[in-house]
């Protein structure tokens, strides 16, 4: 027999397998979608509505004006006027309010004779992440006022307008900043590494707790085709579950793909074989079902989540975790991903990202053949 | 219920559960590989912003300027290019996040004491990131404008301006980790009761010992006993490990009261277990249990509840959604506590919600359980 026909019943009995849990097959189609609705709407950098205290020990015009150019920047909310500094440790405390202003008495004096006025910002630093992008929005919003002071000042002297140096940034491929358009492809890489690690992971442990894995032992399939049978199958039910997920994106989050589909799914079935070469790999050191969900759960959804560069910029991370990084294929998928729904480029721009798939599934399926062989042989 | 036969159905728990070396091992190691990542890779501050220069000034002042960029310490050099139609590829080709591009006459401007002007070429396909890293580019070229004016004016005449002084409280150096990890003492209990739990009771279904069990003397009372006990020991077993690394390995201690911290716990474990016992009576094989407990419990618990961003910057239709799930009040109780020191009187109303969803999950999943082994 050629292995090509011995691939065939594998791969139908697995597809059978398959639909008969009805259930399963449901979570595999369907979950993506749900976790891309939930997660879109969830994981959002754009900080919105800080809860302001303000502690002004002056109540002047120029200290009113100034706690006003925060209210009318449109990220922060007064909450309520504090009548001490010891008032605003009370409101970071009972959750009321993450960030305090406090305005010292000397501020309008200062200002008016042209010196540096100083003001402090209490921040609730608990959250460090937003806590950083509350200190970015203080620091725009006192920037902007101070720049304002200081042209004044020079338009007294008669230099009117000068300023230094002035940039003009532009942002490319995502002018607005959307939290959305760069998170999405993330939860692509994400969700798909969930379901194809853990769905390889468990249908071959269930042979195995099942015992039928020796009954194809003693039969003329080969480890490997056994392997390649029973990864089609999934491969092709992730891909679906990619496309769901794509035009949900579209539909749902206005995510647009800029660059090649072909590539987007040839880079995707590429990302697929890597998920489930992990899932096999995962089987081959677990036992049963419990021990392979839980080690899959390990291996793929904490690792894509936060070292992919999904949420998490990987080269702020300590050098040691981002020599660590290197084993989710989700990291180099993302970038893939990004290039295309994003900017809208070709190959050239990821023939690295893509090479080192291929090399990390190759690896990936070697040891696990090798292990897999020596498992049931 | 009977003392004796509660008793042997633990000893059976225990002795199956560390039979499987493998996931006794797992239950160690997993907390200790979130700690890690969690601890350290959870941060969206960033460093080490790779730019390409594109100076095509040359002068002193242009130079100065990209040194500024560099000491900052929030960006790196990685290419430099005189060719200003190239700096897209760079871009495109995920070399660079930012451009930062000097054009002639910089220098001479500023000599000049005329407005010179940069552009600045974001990346914003990883938004957060460069809007993060453009605060920095602002804040760099704002404080060397300042410093040429200082230069040019000062001598004359203050030229005033604000100077903002940020103080982070519970968390001065704005560490991640601190918010994190005790977040990994939420989703650790919730993983190691809810998970465990339905599993357990779903392969004694699947292999059929169950309906083996229900024809022996044990009541259906003592069956559930038997299940919930030495998973939420394990569970306290794990807490345990996290808060010893979270306190020695990672210096962050427990500002509040430790015993107050264990019967809230206590009132959370109510819940994760209720739920596991739910989702094995929905669930007739070890696949179904695990996949319903992941992608419908832990994962939309783990996003809405505020574990990794907080619940006040999502759409109001979730933030109503997240008061119907305990992990929200149970991670706003252990943080605060944690960090802040806070006592009952600013968390009993999440302690009360915590109790009540508590003693609901959990009695209707006994009751649902039960009519099941009838």
């Amino acid at each position: 027999m050629t292995p090509l026909r011995r691939l065939r019943p594998i791969i139908i009995k697995e597809f059978r397998q398959i639909r008969r849990d009805k259930r399963v097959l449901a979570i595999l189609t369907l979950v993506p979608a749900l976790l891309l609705l939930l997660n879109g709407y969830a994981l959002n950098f754009d900080v919105q509505h800080i809860k302001m205290g303000v502690y002004d020990e002056e109540r002047s015009a120029s200290s009113r004006e100034f706690i006003n150019s925060f209210v009318t920047s449109g990220y922060f909310d007064y909450v309520q006027m504090l009548s001490s500094p010891g008032e605003a440790t009370a409101l970071l405390d009972e959750a009321r309010a993450k960030c305090a202003l406090i305005i010292p008495n000397d501020f309008s004096h200062k200002i008016a004779s042209g010196q540096a006025a100083s003001i402090q910002v209490l921040v609730d630093g608990m959250d460090a992440n937003t806590a950083t992008t509350i200190v970015g929005y203080v620091q725009v919003v006192a920037l902007q006022y101070s720049q304002k002071i200081i042209l004044s000042n020079l338009a007294k002297i008669g230099r009117g307008n000068y300023i230094p140096i002035q940039f003009d940034a532009r942002i490319w491929y995502n002018p607005e900043l959307k939290s959305a358009k760069f998170l999405v492809p993330g939860l692509i890489g994400f969700i798909l590494a969930i379901t194809a690690v853990i769905a390889t992971s468990l249908s071959i442990v269930k042979e195995k707790e099942r015992n039928t894995i020796e009954q194809i032992d003693v039969s003329p399939v080969k480890p490997i085709e056994l392997i390649i049978g029973k990864m089609i199958p999934y491969a092709l039910i992730s891909l679906l579950a990619a496309t769901i997920v794509l035009f949900a994106a579209y539909f749902l989050f206005d995510v647009v793909i800029k660059g090649s589909l072909i590539l987007l799914f040839g880079a995707t079935l590429l990302f697929i074989v890597a998920a489930l070469s992990i899932g096999l790999f995962v089987s081959t050191i677990a036992q049963n079902q419990l021990v392979a969900f839980q080690l899959a759960a390990l291996f793929s959804i904490l690792p894509t989540m936060i070292l992919s560069g999904f949420m998490f910029p990987i080269r702020s991370m300590p050098w040691w975790l981002q020599i660590i990084s290197n084993v989710t294929p989700a990291k180099f998928y993302l970038v893939i991903l990004r290039s295309i729904i994003l900017k809208g480029v070709g190959l050239s721009a990821f023939w690295q990202q893509a090479l080192y798939l291929m090399l990390f599934t190759g690896a990936m399926l070697t040891i696990s053949a090798k292990r897999f062989k020596k498992t049931i042989g | 219920m009977n003392r004796q036969r509660i008793v042997a159905l633990l000893k059976k728990e225990f002795s199956q559960f560390f039979k499987d070396k493998a996931l006794a091992r797992i239950v160690i190691l997993a907390p200790v590989l979130q700690l890690i990542l969690l601890g350290y890779a959870a941060s969206i501050d960033v460093k080490n912003i790779a730019i390409v220069l594109c100076d095509l000034d040359k002068t002193e002042d242009s130079r100065a300027l990209a040194e500024k960029f560099v000491t900052s310490g929030y960006f790196t050099v990685e290419y430099a290019t005189d060719n200003y139609k190239a700096v897209q590829s760079y871009l495109d080709d995920n070399k660079a996040t930012m451009a930062l591009v000097i054009p002639r006459k910089f220098g001479d401007n500023i000599l000049r004491k005329e407005t010179a002007r940069v552009q600045l070429l974001v990346d914003g396909s990883e938004g957060n990131t460069a809007a993060i890293s453009l605060s920095y580019a602002n804040q760099i070229i704002n404080q060397y404008s300042r410093n040429i004016l200082a230069e040019v004016i000062g001598s004359r005449m203050p030229i005033g301006g604000i100077n903002t002084e940020v103080r982070a409280w519970y968390n001065p150096e704005l560490k991640s980790r601190v918010y994190m990890v005790p977040g990994v003492l939420v989703l650790l209990l919730l993983a190691m009761t809810m998970n465990l739990t339905s599993m357990a009771v779903v392969r004694e279904k699947e292999i059929g010992t169950l309906e083996q069990l229900m024809v022996t003397p044990i009541r259906p009372s003592e069956l559930i006993l038997g299940k919930l006990v030495p998973f939420s020991i394990l569970g306290s077993i794990d807490a345990a490990i996290v808060i010893t690394v979270m306190v020695f390995g990672f210096g962050i201690p427990i500002k509040g009261s430790i015993a107050l911290l264990a019967v809230l716990s206590g009132f959370f474990l109510l819940t994760s277990l209720g739920l596991g016992l739910f989702v094995s009576t929905i669930s007739r094989t070890q696949q179904q249990a695990m996949m319903v407990g992941q992608f419908f419990i832990m994962q939309p618990m783990m996003y809405i509840s505020g574990f990794t961003f907080p619940v006040e910057n999502m759409p109001r239709i979730l933030q109503i959604l997240s008061f119907g799930i305990p992990m929200r009040h149970f991670l706003f109780i252990v943080r605060s506590l944690i960090l802040k020191g806070v006592g009952i009187q600013d968390l009993w109303l999440q302690g009360c919600l915590l109790l009540g969803m508590g003693v609901a999950v959990l009695g209707a999943s006994i009751l649902r359980f039960r009519k099941k082994l009838d």
